[in-house]
Order: C-alpha cells, then structure tokens, then sequence
C-alpha cells in the first residue's frame, strides 16, 4: 500500500515505556505520522538497558503494534539514545584555506569541520552529533554559509555530543537483533527538540526538557543552532522511589499515588488531607498524608529544575533563551509542573507539544512521546537531505533548519 | 610541680567575652601550644600540663603545670597513661583550680602516648568541675607507632568523650594520604600539628569574636558531644570577586571530604566564616546554601565574623562530625542571623592564610546502616547518579533533612 522506502521508525528505548513511531514522508517532504506501538519497559534503568532479554521482549511487542497500526513493515529505526553517560561541549575547528583564489570551497568546510570534530574524548567515547553552529571567516563572526566567500582562515564553532561506546552499541546491538538495521543513533534531547520546536524558536533561543521516567535530557537553541545539550539521570522514577520511600508505601502504589495525586507544588487545601489506600476489593489498607505526597515530589521535581539552571547559568545562556522553556516526557504531565518551572527559570514555560510534524493528532499532544517524534523527524530530514542534497549545496540546503546544523560524524 | 601564677590566671577572664584557656597536655599537646601562641589568640591562657622536667621547661606557656612524683623523678611517665592517670587523680585539685575562672577550656592532646592520655581524661573532668565548658583537640597516632599506643589512644579518646563537652579527634593515618613521600618526619608531624592548630582557630574565631552571626560554644559541644565517631575539617580561603564560590568548591574538593561524601554523612556540621568589612550577605549565603545543600541531613551551625584586616578575603572553616549510626534525619538548623542581616549586609568574610582543610576522622565502627539503603532502592543495584558529591537518588526530602510527621 505504502512505498516502504518512504516509511520512516523513530524507536525510543525508554525506563518506563519502549515507544516506536511510524512516519510517512508526505509528497511535500514532511512527514506525517501513521502509526504508533508502545509496549511497558522492565529492562531498562536510567535510559540504559540492564536486562537485554525482557527489553527484546518488551520491544517485539511495541514494534508488533506500530506495524499493525500502520500497516506498514518496519525495516529500519532512528534510535534514541540516551544514559547519564552521554556528555555534550563546545569545541572549535580551525582550517586554513590554501587555494590561490581564496575562495572557500565545499572541501574546505569539510575539512575545518573535520578539524572541529578531531578532540580529545575518553578512549571509550565515540562522537553521536556534533553540530555545527557557525563559521568565522578570518575572524568575523556569524557566518552560517562561507562557501563562496573569500577568506584565509576559517573555523568552526560546533556541539559535540559524546557516550561510551559500548553502552551505545549494547542498544544498536539488540535492535539488530530483531533483524531491523539502524539508520542512525539520535541523542533523545535533541530529538525531542526538533519535535517541539519551530525553526523560529530556535532562532530565539529556546530550552527544551525532557523529564521522561529514567533521566532528564535538556537541550538548549540559540541563533538556531544547539548550543548546550545535558543528561540527569535523574526522572519520574525517582518521584516514584522517594513517595515509596517517604510514604512508606511499595513502589507500584507509589507509582499510582503518583499519577493520582501527585502535584508539583504543595496545594494549601492538601494541607492535613489524607488519601486513603484501598485494596482491589475496596477495602482501606492505610492512608497517607496528601501533603507529604506533594511535598516529597515538589522537592524533587524543583531540584531537578534547579540542577539545570544552576548548569545553564554557569555556561552562561540564561540570557539568549528568549523562547522561553519547553517541557515534554511523561514526568511533565504531572499538575502544577509549569508553575515550578518558570518559579525555578523565571521565564515563560510552554508545555511542549509535537507541533512541528503533522499526522495523528491525538499522538501529538502526549508529551512522552516527544523523542520518538521527533526521531521520525530527524529521519525525514536525514532522508531529505540525502535526496536532496548531492555534492553541489543547493539552496534548498539552508533553507532546512536541519541541514544547517546536523552533521553526522 | 605546680604553678605560680593560677590566680592570675583566674583572672584574665573578662565579663563580656568568655574566658578561654587552652591547655597542652603531653609532649605533643605543648607543642601544639607553642604553635598556638600567636597574637591571634592573645586574649587566651595558655597551660602546659606534663610529666616530663625538661619538655615543660621547653615549653613556651606562662603557666606550666608539672605532675610529678618521686618515681618518675622528672623523667616522664615512660609512656604509660595508668601511671598519669592515677597521678592526675592525686593533683586533681590542683588541676582544678588551674581550670577556675575559665567559661571555656580547650584542651590540645596527643593521645597515645602517657602524659597526653592519662591526663587528659582527668584534666577534662576538673574543667568540668570548676564550671567550664570543655571542648578536647586530639590527635590519634598513626598506625606505624604500634599497637599499644593505637590501644591506648582508644581508651583515652572513650575516657575523654565521657568527660568533655566535646571532643575533635583527628587520626593522623588519615593526614597520611596528604602528604608526600619524601616529607621528613618532623615535617609530618608539623603538618598534622597544624591541621590541629587550623581547627582550634576556627573554634576559637567562633568563641572569641562574637561577629555578625554568633555561635553559642555551648550549641558546638551539643553537636560534638553525641558519641560522633569521626570528623573532617577543612580550612580554606579564597579572594577575589568570586571568593565564595572559589571557598565552596575547595571545601567539596578537599581530600579529608572526599568530594563531599564525608559532609553528607555527617551529622553535626560546624562553618565559621571570616572575613574583612566587605563581605555581603549573599555571599554567606551563597556559601551556605551550597554547604546545606551537600549536608543532607547534618544539623548545622554557622558563624561569621568579621576582621577588618582580612579585607578581599573569605576564609572558612568547617567541621563535620559523624555519629556511629545514629540515624536522626535532623532538623537543619542554620543560624543565619535575622538580627544580622541589615549590618551584616555589607560585611566580608576575610580569609585566612590556608587553602588547606584538614580532617579528623576516628575509627569509623559501623557501615552504613540498612536504612539508607532502602531510600534508593529501585537504584541500588544501579551505578549512582552523583552530582557534585550528592547522590542524586537519595530522596530529595531526605538530602534536604525535611521532616515527616
């Protein structure tokens, strides 16, 4: 029915749930999502896997699903990936330009983005994106396109973001294992970036957090391109953790008080309110302290929050993020979760909405399933790209926010 | 083999602020002494109090209290504490009236040996007898100097924390780490001396400049006295616009704090800010918050004062003492003064001469305790999210010390 080359898998491996999304690319080259399968995650433990064998379980079944609701075979996926491990810097590549005319060539923007990718990482980090941010043609500043121009010394800013190589590979290696090949392993914050974010607010400069269940990804745009990109391997499992723990409940109902109840800031009518714990047969077990309940995860939500001011600040981009912050992930469903946010960042906070990608709406409003959309994202513009764009740049090139700034290493 | 002068020595005690006498028990805790006596710390008493004729006369304290019978005939005890002890118990009244007059008695030791633990569990008593508060510096012998003096030691540190206020003990094996191979021994013991004598200072800046923020001596022994079997203390100093934060990371950076991790677990923490005229109030609490933040659920007490020499530096001092399991998840206090605020405001925290920390640790006997455990459960088997010295999955609750009820 579908031409299967166009179809196009985002597959985010996650702590609570393992998410595939199916994406068509339409005629105009935007993709529209058609199908979705998600399946719960008991494998995984802070966005990394520690039980391979449940998550190839746990993944057959949540592909089984996206290929029934699309009617499509996926062959292929755009992974995200993710882990306390993954690191993201700045890094500047220098490259001078030897030709007698001066004219700075498509090999010479290699070359110094070459330059730019050639660091010191650890020996076991491999490269998953550096990106490119903008040029410095003999020290002027700015330039987001030198080809053409006249220029002696050329350089680079880039982002590039690193993880260990065999943490990385144990996820590509599993996928694999279901006999579906991988495009590409896309760093899960920048993918929920380019679903929730329109080219303009990039260009404003803008903050995206994921809180999804096992770790919190932030990343942040200004002038259109990434500028910093972090990891907490902190997330809703942990609010789940600390209520079991403070409320001296197990941790299943602790995960359900949490969806329930939970609050991100202590509502004053909580105050000496009790919930009541009832078994399946309605009968009360104990009951809790509603107070606490939200006491417990507005400390953690806020310090979450905080941990990623306090890193913003230090880097020195509080400033340039005029688009405000985005939220996204399952942990941003929880009530009250904007309020502390823009109490914590003093800016405006936006719950982010998968706006810039068309298809099944209902799909697009859920915030937890930001990566995955924006993995079919990130598939449609690698594909685009390549269709598009043989050695000659076109000007198509630009105009694709994404060209702009993704490089593959 | 008693002193002349115990009467004036009554009378140095002034109304306002406390009367302090400090008091070096043993070969090591008189030179401890001598290090002490700079002009800083010209409004104390000094007292020597030993076995040994010809250390004592070498010692520098006006006061020299000696114990001695004709057995030793002035020739030490030979090592053995029994024998100081019983002749400490014999002299009691006389080490008793030495103490008289004092609010406040520190006492500098080097256990191990006879004089220094033999004595100072009785002289600790006495103090207490004639109405001081007694707070002991002590220092553990290292490991190489055997096993009797190892023993020892552990006794006289069990005997002292029955009689003093408060004790801070500092094990030289752990300063061992710090220094480097081809440090002479005299050099070693120097250095340990002065981790010492830093920690005295900071209690004494505490006690004898009532500043900004006060710190009753009485709230610090409260901390000390609970039976803590270990403590850790830094002092650091930085300058410049961003000294506070340059003071907070060294104190996180320390090797005695282990990147922190001794901080959060302990349960009594002691910060002394110092400073010059310009120090801000958001500089004490930026440096506050983040110690309270790293504390978990230590109960805190700070203080600040302010020394116009000091001008452009920040200088901190903190002690962190460890309970044996005691599990309180303890109220946080801080006392950041209210009264302070408006004319604190423009007060700086001047810094000593350091960039050095220094910690005491005691024999820690008990691991961790199942509870901790059990708060990140779903993470325990899983690598710890560490940030900045925190385990980040530790509840939040539990690291900020809120109490549930």
């Amino acid at each position: 029915m579908f031409d299967d080359s166009k179809v196009i898998a985002g597959l985010e491996i996650g702590t609570s749930k393992i998410c595939v999304v199916v994406g068509q690319q339409g005629p105009d080259g935007a993709p529209n999502i058609i199908g979705i399968g998600q399946f719960r995650s008991r494998g995984v433990r802070k966005g990394e896997i520690v039980n391979p064998e449940q998550v190839e379980e746990d993944l057959r079944s949540a592909l089984f699903e996206a290929e029934q609701m699309a009617d499509v075979e996926i062959r292929s996926v755009y992974l995200g990936v993710t882990g306390g491990h993954v690191r993201g810097f700045n890094n500047r590549g220098l490259h001078t330009v030897v030709s007698a005319d001066r004219e700075i060539t498509e090999d010479d923007i290699q070359d110094v983005i070459k330059n730019a990718k050639a660091i010191n990482l650890p020996a076991d980090n491999s490269v998953i994106h550096a990106v490119r941010q903008h040029f410095f043609v003999d020290g002027q500043d700015g330039v987001t396109n030198p080809a053409g121009m006249l220029g002696q010394r050329l350089e680079v800013e880039m982002h590039v973001i690193h993880g260990q190589v065999n943490r990385l590979q144990n996820a590509i290696r599993l996928v694999r294992g279901t006999q579906i090949e991988v495009d590409e392993i896309v760093f899960n914050g920048v993918a929920s970036s380019l679903a929730v974010l329109t080219g303009d607010q990039k260009e404003m400069g803008a903050l995206v957090i994921d809180i999804g269940g096992g770790t919190t990804e932030f990343v942040v745009y200004s002038d259109g391109a990434i500028r910093h990109t972090g990891v907490l391997a902190v997330g809703g499992d942990h609010v789940s953790n600390d209520l079991a723990y403070g409320l001296k409940v197990p941790l299943s109902r602790a995960e359900k008080l949490k969806l329930e109840h939970g609050a991100a800031s202590v509502d004053p009518a909580a105050k000496n309110r009790t919930i009541t714990i009832t078994n399946e047969l309605g009968l009360a077990l104990n009951s809790v302290n509603a107070e606490h309940l939200q006491r417990i995860m507005s400390l953690r939500l806020e310090e979450i929050f905080q941990l990623i001011a306090g890193e913003l600040e230090q880097a020195g981009l509080v400033n340039y993020l005029r688009a405000g912050v985005f939220l996204c992930g399952g942990t941003s469903r929880v009530p009250g979760i904007v309020a502390l946010a823009e109490n914590v960042f003093q800016m405006n906070v936006v719950p982010g909405k998968a706006s810039a990608i068309g298809g099944l709406t209902s799909a697009l409003d859920q915030p937890e399933f930001a990566t995955a959309i924006g993995l079919v994202k990130y598939g449609s513009l690698k594909q685009r790209q390549r269709v598009k764009r043989p050695p000659i740049v076109s000007a198509d090139f630009f105009k694709g926010m994404f060209n702009r700034f993704t490089q593959r290493p | 083999m008693e002193t002349p002068n115990l009467n004036e020595l009554a009378e140095t005690a002034t109304s306002s602020a406390p009367a302090v006498k400090i008091f070096g028990v043993g070969n090591a805790g008189a030179e401890l002494l001598d290090a002490l006596a700079t002009s800083e710390f010209a409004a104390a008493a000094f007292a020597v109090v030993n076995t040994d004729t010809a250390a004592l006369a070498a010692a520098s304290a006006p006061v020299k209290i000696q114990l001695e019978n004709k057995l030793l005939r002035g020739l030490g005890s030979g090592g053995d504490p029994d024998r100081c002890r019983a002749l400490a118990e014999e002299q009691f009244s006389t080490l008793k009236s030495a103490c008289a007059g004092a609010d406040v008695v520190l006492l500098v030791a080097g256990l191990g040996g006879g004089a220094g633990s033999g004595i100072s569990p009785v002289l600790a008593r006495a103090a207490r007898e004639a109405g001081a508060l007694v707070l002991a510096f002590v220092s553990l012998p290292f490991e190489c100097e055997g096993n009797r003096r190892e023993q020892q030691a552990q006794t006289a540190l069990d005997q002292l924390k029955g009689a003093a206020d408060g004790v801070i003990c500092l094990p030289n094996q752990k300063i061992f780490k710090l220094i480097d191979e081809n440090t002479s021994v005299v050099d070693t013991f120097r250095f340990t001396g002065n981790f010492l004598v830093e920690g005295i200072r900071g209690v004494w800046q505490l006690i004898a400049r009532p500043g900004l923020i006060q710190v009753h001596f009485a709230d610090l022994c409260t901390l000390l006295r609970d039976g803590h079997t270990e403590s850790a203390f830094a002092f650091v100093e930085a300058s410049g616009p961003a000294r506070s934060r340059e003071v907070v990371e060294k104190i996180l950076a320390h090797p005695l704090f282990e990147e922190g991790r001794v901080l959060m677990e302990s349960d009594a923490v002691l910060v002394s800010l110092k400073s010059g005229r310009d120090l801000t109030m958001a500089e004490v609490n930026r440096v506050m918050e983040k110690i309270n933040r790293q504390c978990g659920r230590a109960k805190i007490i700070m203080g600040a004062s302010v020394d116009p020499e000091f001008k452009n530096r920040l200088c901190v001092t903190v002690i962190a003492a460890k309970g044996h399991g005691s599990a309180q998840s303890g109220t946080v206090r801080t006392e950041t003064g209210t009264t302070a605020t408006a004319s604190a405001s423009r007060r700086s925290v001047a810094l000593e001469p350091a960039g050095r920390k220094r910690a005491v640790i005691k024999k820690p006997v008990q691991g961790q305790l199942p509870l901790n455990i059990i708060a990140k459960s779903r993470f325990d088997k899983s690598e710890p999210t560490l940030h900045r010295g925190e385990d980040l999955d530790v509840p939040t609750f539990i690291r900020r010390g809120l109490a549930l009820n």
